[in-house]
């Protein structure tokens, strides 16, 4: 299971997501770049031109590599092009949510934990 | 009998039906405890569950009122400023901290959102129009921000839960239908060697006796014969002792010259 002492230093929250939704959370105040010389920032924004490879890169950065961030949060319909590695993703830390963008309203259905919830619940 | 099941490989002894004994009572009192345990857990994640299915929805309104104010933003500022926004945030301002709540045993972090003191890389954002606007918009993202952040521990909570719910489950099952009926078996099994033993050791006593009354009663005829044999003897040699050598009745000495005066 999930080891639970390396979650102390989880600190940040990291976003992938359309443009919107990446500058409205940035204005919140949860970006972050490391120090030189890796200047890694915690966000990625994904438009209609931006391949899955590029967002399965950045998804693999924040939940295997870094190890301090505690939530990511991604877009649903990005979350839906890369479907399977949030669907096979089952670690407790960090924690994936999926949320609404503006121009694509909310599906619970599609939703990878709610999924679980409804199995769970035999429905 | 010992051949039914599958049981530990004991010695069939007092002593190991003793720790069999006591093992069982163990492994039942462990079953309830666990039951009780895996009980408590799922009334806690059933919980976990319904609040996150509120959360979610929550969350779609707030977001939905998030992008509105954003949109705002846009208007007043009258462009985008989602690259100025990118390229200045350096340090972030609203972080979190994970804490630990025990629920029967099981540790579950919870996310906890905090801002940090003194660093705002967005002072200039919005200083030629469209200032109030967007401060406005940051407090709702922040809201919305807080809103996910209690939405992913809730989620954390849940995902941990079901893997220990599993694993107790697991070790529920595993006592019930492995190590009780096992530990069940063995104790039948050490109970039937000994009964089996007992008879043994019965049969064997029974045999000792038998032979034992033999030898007493052929002693016994034994001794019977030779007092017999004795007696018969005695019975040969007595008529001629008893002329020899038994006192003289001097009353009834027949053959004695009368004295005559």
């Amino acid at each position: 299971m999930a080891s639970q002492a390396d979650f102390r230093d989880r600190q940040f929250l990291a976003v992938i997501g359309d443009e919107d939704s990446v500058t409205g959370l940035l204005l919140a105040g949860i970006g972050h770049v490391t120090a030189p010389p890796d200047n890694q920032k915690n966000f990625l924004v994904v438009d209609a031109k931006t391949d899955n490879a590029s967002i399965e890169a950045a998804f693999e950065r924040f939940t295997t590599e870094r190890k301090d961030i505690g939530i990511v949060l991604i877009n649903q319909h990005i979350a839906d092009r890369i479907r399977n590695r949030v669907d096979t993703y089952t670690q407790a830390f960090p924690t994936i949510l999926e949320i609404p963008s503006k121009d694509h309203p909310y599906d619970p259905e599609k939703d990878s934990v709610l999924r679980r919830v409804r199995r769970l619940f035999g429905e | 009998m010992s051949g039914a099941g599958d049981r530990e490989a004991v010695f069939p002894t007092r002593q190991s039906l003793g720790i069999m004994k006591a093992k069982l009572k163990g492994a039942e009192t462990g079953h309830n405890l666990l039951k009780r345990k895996s009980e408590a857990l799922t009334k806690r994640f059933r919980d976990i569950t319904r609040r996150i299915d509120e959360a979610k929805r929550k969350m779609g309104r707030v977001m939905q009122i998030a992008s509105l104010s954003l949109a705002e933003v846009t208007y007043a500022v009258g462009g985008n400023i989602g690259y100025q926004i990118q390229e200045s945030a350096k340090s972030a301002r609203f972080r979190i901290r994970a804490k630990q709540e025990n629920v029967s045993g099981v540790l579950l972090p919870a996310f906890e959102s905090y801002l940090t003191e003194g660093n705002n890389d967005f002072a200039m954002t919005g200083l030629g129009k469209g200032g109030q606007q967007v401060q406005r918009c940051r407090e709702t993202y922040a809201r919305a921000v807080e809103a996910l952040v209690e939405l992913a521990s809730l989620q954390t909570a849940f995902v941990i839960l079901d893997e220990v719910i599993k694993v107790v489950n697991r070790r529920v099952n595993a006592i019930e239908h492995v190590i009780i009926p096992r530990t069940e078996n063995t104790i039948k099994y050490i109970n039937s060697e000994l009964d089996e033993l007992d008879r043994e050791e019965f049969y064997r006593l029974k045999k000792v006796a038998n032979k034992k009354q033999r030898d007493t009663a052929a002693a016994d005829a034994e001794m019977k014969r030779k007092k017999e044999e004795l007696a018969e003897e005695e019975e040969n040699v007595a008529p001629e002792a008893e002329d020899s050598a038994g006192p003289t009745d001097l009353l009834a000495a027949a053959d004695e010259e009368d004295v005559i005066f």
